[in-house]
C-alpha cells in the first residue's frame, strides 16, 4: 500500500507535465489522473486546480458532471449489472437484489467497506443475445442467475482470502 | 422622440406591433424591456453574461419560431411577439418544473418579499404544480459568517456563479454535478466558510430566488435589546441612509437619515450614532498614511482597505500586496475601537455591558467583525452587524413605518460628520475623502474647490491624474473584483502608474451592497450614488480635517493623527490567508509510531515557487533511504506563509523558503534524534 500512493503522487507530477499544465487539457488531465487512483480524490482535484490555476470549484464541477469520473473511491472489482431492455425483461433485477444482499450492501452504498466491490447498473452492455448479463472488471458473464452470481463472487471471495 | 430632422432614421423592428428603434441594444430582450414590455427572465442579468437556460424569456419570431430573447441579436425589421399562446404555454410548463423542485416554504423565507420566482408564478397565474419533484432534501449551509445557502431552493439559474466569476474574480462556487443532482456548491461540496468565498454577497443580490441569502443576526440583536444589564448602541454606515427607505416603498436614492436615527431609537437603542464619524477618521488616518508613503517612497500604490470583502480577497489571492494595504482598520472597526474607548466614561455605564451593533449595507461586515484580530479580552470591537435590509424587517416587526417618523439628530460627539466620511458609501467616494485632506495639505492652504468630480462615475476601472504643486497624484478606482487583475498585472510588469487605488468588491460601492433592499439593475444604484453626493453638498462641512468633534476626540484620546495611540487602536495588520482549508494529499504514510511528518505546501504560492520538485525530490530521498515506514509525507494546501514560500514543516520545525537540501537536512536530524532516544 505505502509504494501506491508514492508512485501515484510522481504519477500526477508526470501528467501534469505532459499537458503542460494547460487549462484546455483539464479532462484528459483528470482522465489520467483516474486512471491512477482508480478515482478522484478531492486532494488530487485540489492539486490539479492549484497546478492549472482553476479554481477548485470550477474542478469539482468538471469532474462531478461527467459520469465517467468517480469522487469516491471504487472496489478492486467492479460489477455491472446490465439493466438494458433485453436484461431488464429478464429480470435483471433480481441479479442486482443478490449481489447485493451477498455483499451486505446497505441502501445507499454501492462499494463494500473493505473497497473490493463496487456494484452499478449499466444500461446495454451490447450482450443482450446473452440476457440477463453481469461484468465483473470486463468480464462478461451471460444467462446469469441470482445464484450463478453469488458462485461468480464466491470464486472471487475465495481467490482474495487466499492471496 | 429625441430624433431631430438631421438624424437618419434609425434601424427599427416591430414588438408586438409596435415599432421600436435598435439603439445598440444587445439582444432582443433588452429593446423590449426599454419600451416597457416586461419579458420575464431568471437567468439573465444584464451585468452578466448570457446563460440561456431558463427558457423563460421566450418570444416568437416572425420566421424563425420559438426564441429565447435574451440570446437572440436584435436585427431591423425583424417581427418579434411576446405574448402568443404557445409562448405562454411554455412558460408555464418552465414555471411549474422549477416550482416542482423548489422548496416552497414562502412565509420562512428571508426573500419572500422580493423573490422572482414568486413575483413570476403570479404573474403567470400559476395555481398548481403538475411535476413532481425530483431533487433530494439537502441541509442548508449555515457555516458562513456572511451568508446562508439553502440549496433546496436553487433553481439553478446560474447567475451567482456567474456573478461570483465574472464580476468579482472569485469562483467560489460553480455547477457540480448533472442531471437530477445538478447543483450549485463550493468547491468539493464543502461549506461556503471553507473555500474563496469573500462574503462579498453579489451572489445573493443577484440570486432571483432565497437559495443564497444575508446570514441574519436580528435575533442577538433583539436578545441585548432586551437585556437591562446591557446598555446598546448603534452606528449606521454612510450608505444605509440612501438604501432605508426602499424597504419601505419611497423612491431610490430618498435620504432618510433622521427617521433611521429616530426608527433606531424606537427600537431600544441607548444611542445612534454615525459610522461616517469614523470615516472621517480613516480619512485622516489614511490620508497621513498616503502622504508619508508619497514621500519616503512607498510601498505604493497604497490600496484602500474599507471593504473586508477586498481585504480578504487580498489576503487570499494577492499577499505580494499585503504591505501596500493601507494598514487603517475599516470605519465600522475603527469605530468599535473609538467607542469603547470613549463611551464608557462618558455614557457612566455603571457595570452595564456596552453593546455595538452595526447598521451596514454589507454582508462582509458582519465576517469582518468576527475576526479574531477585532475581538481583544473576550470583547469585540463591534457585537453585531445586521443589515440595511434586516434593520427595515426590524422596524415593520415593530409595526414602524419610516415615512411617518420624526427626523432625530445622532447622539454626539460620535454623531458628527463631514461631507468627507458620507462619500464612503459610493465609488470613488474614499478618493475623493482623502484627496479633499492630501491635496490642502500638500498645497499648505485651504481647499476652496473641494468636489474631485474626475473620480466619481460608474465604470469598474476608473483612473484619474490631480496635479498638485506640479506633481501628479495618479489614482485608479476599482469597484467589482475582478477588475483588480488589470491593476495587480501592471504592479507584476513594474508599470503601475498609480499613487492610491482605491478598491470596492461591489459594483457601484457600498450604496449597491448586498444588505442593502434589493436592487434589480444599474439605475436604483445610481440614483443611490447620486444621493451620496447629494448629502454631502447639503452638510456644512466637507473635508474630515474640519470635523470639530473629531479634534477633539484626537485630542483628548489619540494624540497626533498616525501618532503612536491612533496607531494601536485604529491600525491592523493582514494575514496570509489559504483558499482551500484541511486538505492532505498523502505521499508517504509511514507505519511506524514514532514516524516523523513531513508536509511540503502546494498552496498557489509555494507551487509557483518549486514546491512540487522539491516534493518529489524528498519523495525520492526518503525511498532510496527506505525510511518509508518513518516518515509521514503528505502535501498540504496553504500554510498562510506564502510570503516565505516554499514552506515545509519537519515535525514542528517550520522551514521558510525551503530548498530540498535544508528539508532533507532538518529530516536526517530528526531521524538522528530518534535514533538516539531509541539507542
Ligand atoms: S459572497 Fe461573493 S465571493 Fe462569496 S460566493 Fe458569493 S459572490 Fe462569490
Ligand atoms: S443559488 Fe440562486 S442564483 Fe445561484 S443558481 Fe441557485 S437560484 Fe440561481
Ligand atoms: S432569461 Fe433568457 S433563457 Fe433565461
Ligand atoms: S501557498 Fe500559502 S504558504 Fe504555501
Amino acid at each position: 500500500m505505502k509504494q501506491t500512493t508514492t508512485r501515484q503522487f510522481e504519477k500526477i507530477c508526470e501528467i501534469l507535465d505532459r499537458y503542460e499544465r494547460k487549462p484546455a487539457k483539464l479532462i484528459p488531465i483528470l482522465q489520467a489522473v483516474q486512471a491512477e487512483y482508480r478515482y478522484l480524490p478531492k486532494e488530487a482535484l485540489a492539486y490539479v486546480a492549484t497546478a492549472l490555476g482553476l479554481s477548485p470549484s470550477s474542478v469539482f464541477g468538471v469532474a462531478t458532471f461527467y459520469a465517467h469520473f468517480a469522487l469516491t473511491p471504487k472496489g478492486k472489482y467492479v460489477v455491472h449489472v446490465c439493466d438494458g431492455t433485453a436484461c431488464h425483461v429478464k429480470n435483471s433485477e433480481s441479479l442486482l437484489a443478490a449481489i447485493r444482499k451477498k455483499l451486505a450492501l446497505k441502501e445507499g452504498k454501492n462499494t463494500t467497506d473493505d473497497l473490493l466491490f463496487t456494484v452499478e447498473t449499466v444500461s446495454c452492455l451490447g450482450a443482450c443475445g446473452l440476457a440477463p448479463v453481469m461484468v465483473v472488471n470486463e468480464v462478461v458473464h451471460g444467462m446469469m442467475t441470482p445464484a450463478k452470481c453469488d458462485e461468480v463472487l464466491d470464486k472471487i471471495l475465495e481467490s482474495e482470502a487466499t492471496q | 422622440m429625441n430624433t431631430t430632422p438631421d438624424t437618419p432614421k434609425p434601424a427599427t423592428m416591430i414588438i408586438d406591433g409596435r415599432e421600436l428603434p435598435l439603439e445598440g441594444e444587445r439582444n432582443v430582450l433588452e429593446v423590449a424591456r426599454k419600451a416597457g414590455i416586461d419579458i420575464p427572465t431568471f437567468c439573465y442579468h444584464s451585468e452578466l453574461s448570457v446563460y440561456g437556460a431558463c427558457r423563460l424569456c421566450l418570444v416568437e419570431i416572425e420566421g424563425r419560431g420559438v426564441q429565447a430573447s435574451c440570446s437572440i441579436v436584435p436585427e431591423p425589421g425583424m417581427q418579434v411577439r411576446t405574448n402568443t399562446k404557445q409562448v405562454r404555454d411554455i412558460r408555464r410548463i418552465a414555471l411549474e418544473l422549477l416550482l416542482a423542485n423548489h422548496d416552497m416554504n414562502c412565509p420562512t423565507c428571508a426573500r419572500s418579499a422580493t423573490c422572482r420566482l414568486r413575483e413570476l408564478s403570479e404573474r403567470m397565474g400559476i395555481d398548481e404544480v403538475r411535476y413532481k419533484p425530483v431533487h433530494e432534501r439537502q441541509p442548508k449551509d449555515k457555516s458562513s459568517l456572511s451568508l446562508v445557502r439553502d440549496p433546496n431552493k436553487c433553481v439553478l439559474c446560474g447567475d451567482c456563479v456567474r456573478a461570483c466569476r465574472e464580476l468579482q474574480g472569485v469562483g467560489a462556487i460553480d455547477f457540480a454535478f448533472r442531471g437530477a443532482h445538478s447543483a450549485v456548491l463550493p468547491a468539493f461540496g464543502q461549506n461556503l466558510d471553507t473555500g474563496e468565498c469573500v462574503n462579498c454577497g453579489l451572489c445573493a443580490s443577484v440570486c432571483p430566488t432565497g437559495a443564497l441569502t444575508p446570514r441574519p443576526e436580528m435575533d442577538a440583536v433583539w436578545a441585548d435589546l432586551d437585556d437591562p444589564d446591557k446598555v446598546v448602541i448603534a452606528q449606521l454606515a454612510p450608505a444605509v441612509r440612501v438604501g432605508l427607505g426602499e424597504y419601505f416603498g419611497m423612491k431610490p436614492g430618498s435620504i432618510t437619515t433622521g427617521q433611521a436615527v429616530a426608527a433606531l431609537r424606537a427600537i431600544g437603542f441607548d444611542k445612534v450614532y454615525d459610522t461616517s464619524f469614523t470615516a472621517d477618521m480613516t480619512v485622516l488616518e489614511e490620508g497621513e498614511e498616503f502622504l508619508r508613503r508619497f514621500s519616503d517612497g512607498g510601498p505604493l500604490p497604497l490600496f484602500t482597505s474599507c471593504c473586508p470583502a477586498w481585504v480578504k480577497y487580498a489576503e487570499q489571492f494577492h499577499h505580494e500586496l499585503l504591505p501596500n494595504l493601507s494598514s487603517c482598520k475599516s470605519p465600522q472597526q475603527m469605530f468599535g475601537a473609538v467607542a469603547r474607548k470613549m463611551l464608557p466614561e462618558q455614557m457612566k455605564l455603571e457595570g452595564k455591558e456596552l453593546v455595538i451593533v452595526s447598521v451596514m449595507p454589507c454582508t462582509a461586515k458582519k465576517f469582518e467583525a468576527k475576526q479574531d484580530k477585532f475581538i481583544h479580552d473576550g470583547v469585540p470591537e463591534v457585537n453585531h452587524v445586521i443589515t440595511t435590509t434586516e434593520l427595515g424587517q426590524m422596524l415593520r416587526q415593530c409595526g414602524l413605518q419610516l415615512d411617518t417618523l420624526e427626523p432625530e439628530s445622532f447622539d454626539m460627539p460620535l454623531g458628527f460628520k463631514t461631507g468627507a466620511g458620507v462619500l464612503f458609501g459610493v465609488s470613488g467616494g474614499v478618493t475623493e475623502a482623502v484627496l479633499r485632506y492630501a491635496v490642502e495639505k500638500m498645497r499648505g492652504t485651504p481647499l476652496e474647490q473641494v468636489d474631485f468630480k474626475e473620480v466619481r462615475g460608474e465604470a469598474g476601472l476608473r483612473e484619474a491624474v490631480i496635479t498638485v504643486n506640479g506633481v501628479e497624484l495618479r489614482l485608479a478606482i476599482v469597484n467589482g473584483l475582478a477588475n483588480v487583475k488589470t491593476v495587480v498585472e501592471s504592479i507584476q510588469n513594474g508599470a503601475c502608474p498609480y499613487h492610491l487605488v482605491e478598491v470596492m468588491a461591489c459594483p457601484g460601492g457600498c450604496v449597491a451592497g448586498a444588505g442593502q433592499p434589493h436592487a434589480p439593475g444599474p439605475e436604483v444604484r445610481r440614483q443611490r450614488a447620486r444621493a451620496i453626493y447629494h448629502n454631502d453638498k447639503g452638510l456644512e462641512l466637507h473635508k474630515a480635517q474640519e470635523n470639530p468633534e473629531l479634534a477633539r476626540c484626537y485630542r483628548e484620546h489619540f494624540g497626533e493623527v498616525g501618532g503612536h495611540a491612533a496607531h494601536d487602536a485604529l491600525h491592523t495588520e493582514y494575514q496570509h490567508r489559504r483558499r482551500l482549508h484541511e486538505l492532505n494529499l498523502e505521499i508517504i504514510e509511514g507505519q511506524e509510531a514514532e514516524k516523523i511528518p513531513v508536509q511540503v505546501c502546494v498552496g498557489t504560492n509555494c507551487f509557483l515557487n518549486g514546491s512540487q520538485e522539491l516534493l518529489r525530490k524528498l519523495t525520492r530521498y526518503v525511498e532510496n533511504k527506505n525510511l518509508e515506514d518513518r516518515v509521514h509525507l503528505s502535501a498540504t494546501f496553504c500554510m498562510e506563509r506564502c510570503g516565505q514560500s516554499p514552506n515545509v514543516r519537519v515535525g514542528d520545525t517550520h522551514l521558510e523558503r525551503c530548498t530540498f537540501d535544508a528539508a532533507r537536512a532538518a529530516l536526517d536530524e530528526r531521524l538522528a534524534g530518534i535514533m538516539a532516544t531509541v539507542q
